[in-house]
């Protein structure tokens, strides 16, 4: 069933919010300590979890991968209701804070990126890139070297 | 005629909001192959667009929401708002290669722990050319440099004035509106292709809003992990924010 895929997403969500929340209290700050990276962690956990067990139906996985392919279309709804005029009439001491914060970020991850060596991509990597860019139906048909057959791979793991 | 349409996309806010975004990301797909041949992604152009249409909302209402100000497109508000924007980011975990995760997480957590410093100590050099003196106003603007939730957090917690809010505020806005913008031209340049980098770019630039539209418009495989090192970032940034960074602020000015 489809809606057990939306369900786990919705529970992963709600657990890691709700202990971001608990965190910020325990820390006393009035914000969620990384709710949203503590849920994302569960629900890769719960992903081996259902794979190791042979529990990840084609449905389940449906219902939290459409909520991924509709990740772009909503950040495109956030951009659309930012503040822009605020930022762009924010005066010189907002546009040199922010323009030299992101250009030494930038640097910085530059330099961290090289730490290490690089690491080249996997298939799994690119087959998740597919997904979330929504165009899963035409993979075979895009750029990227898909696996031929990533839905099975996956399960057989 | 006009009014009865207006009326059902007030009516069906969240539909319209769908229709609407669904429209857009087609413009600006044909728009990417078309015009540039491919050489700007869909994605990168739909979110410019949307940053574009944000003002002109802002400009037309006053208001602070962009588009979503504009009663016919109220639901672009509820679509694009933090709690389906987490959601889905949450979902794009589920395409995490756990292995390339677990060997960039120790960078992942450098890189948070500098993205937290580094813009901190921007934005307090800055307030401080810029006349501001007193601990509280500097340890302020210099959160909102880390994002435009720690600014007005630390802020509340320090009580500062309501200037140097709104100027922490616009600080953080500013960034997460460059870092959307930037990310796509200058990913190349960064070494931004491969998960490692993209955990490193999460933590070190931080704000959720930036990070989510930089990796969509520069290459939708690097989300999850960018946005698995961003989500904790601001977390971080309320917790040093009012505390260790306004000790050592204080510590400092005096």
């Amino acid at each position: 069933m489809t809606i057990l895929g939306v369900a786990l997403l919705a529970l992963c969500t709600l657990i890691g919010v709700f202990l971001g929340d608990l965190l910020g209290v325990l820390l006393q700050v009035k914000a969620n300590v990384g709710g949203v990276g503590i849920a994302m962690m569960l629900l890769i956990a719960a992903r081996i979890w259902l794979i190791r067990h042979g529990r990840l139906s084609h449905a389940t996985k449906l219902g939290v991968e459409f909520w991924a392919t509709m990740y772009i279309p909503i950040v495109v709804a956030m951009a659309a209701q930012q503040n822009v005029v605020a930022a762009v009439s924010g005066g010189p001491i907002v546009i040199i804070a922010a323009v030299s914060t992101v250009l030494l970020c930038f640097a910085a991850t530059a330099l961290l990126g090289r730490l290490g060596g690089r690491s080249t991509t996997s298939a799994e990597v690119e087959h998740g890139g597919a997904v979330i860019a929504g165009d899963t139906d035409d993979a075979p048909l895009s750029k990227a070297p898909l696996s031929p057959t990533p839905l099975h791979r996956s399960a057989r793991r | 005629m006009l009014h009865m349409l207006e009326h059902v996309f007030v009516e069906q806010s969240l539909v319209a909001a769908f229709a609407v975004v669904g429209g857009l990301m087609l413009v600006s797909n044909l728009a990417g192959k078309r015009l540039t041949r491919g050489r700007i992604h869909g994605s990168a152009i739909a979110i410019v667009l949307g940053l574009a249409l944000a003002s002109v909302g802002g400009l037309v209402t006053g208001g602070k929401r962009g588009l979503a100000d504009i009663p016919a497109l109220a639901g672009i508000g509820l679509m694009g708002g933090a709690m389906l924007r987490d959601f889905a980011i949450v979902a794009t975990a589920f395409e995490v290669d756990v292995i390339e995760a677990r060997r960039a997480g120790l960078l992942g957590v450098i890189a948070l722990a500098l993205g937290t410093i580094l813009p901190f100590i921007v934005g307090t050099l800055t307030a401080f050319a810029f006349g501001y003196h007193d601990a509280v106003s500097i340890t302020t603007i210099g959160a909102g440099a880390i994002t435009y939730i720690v600014g007005p957090v630390t802020g509340a917690a320090l009580g500062a004035d309501s200037t140097v809010m709104a100027l922490s505020i616009a600080t953080g806005v500013t960034k997460a509106v460059m870092v959307m913008v930037g990310t796509p031209l200058v990913a190349r340049l960064i070494g931004l292709d491969n998960p490692r980098s993209a955990m490193a770019y999460g933590g070190l630039m931080g704000t959720v809003s930036g990070v989510a539209g930089g990796l969509a418009a520069t290459d939708p495989k690097l989300v999850p992990y960018g946005a698995l090192t961003a989500t904790f970032h601001t977390g971080i940034g309320c917790l040093v924010g009012p505390s260790l960074f306004f000790l050592i602020v204080r510590a400092m000015v005096g």
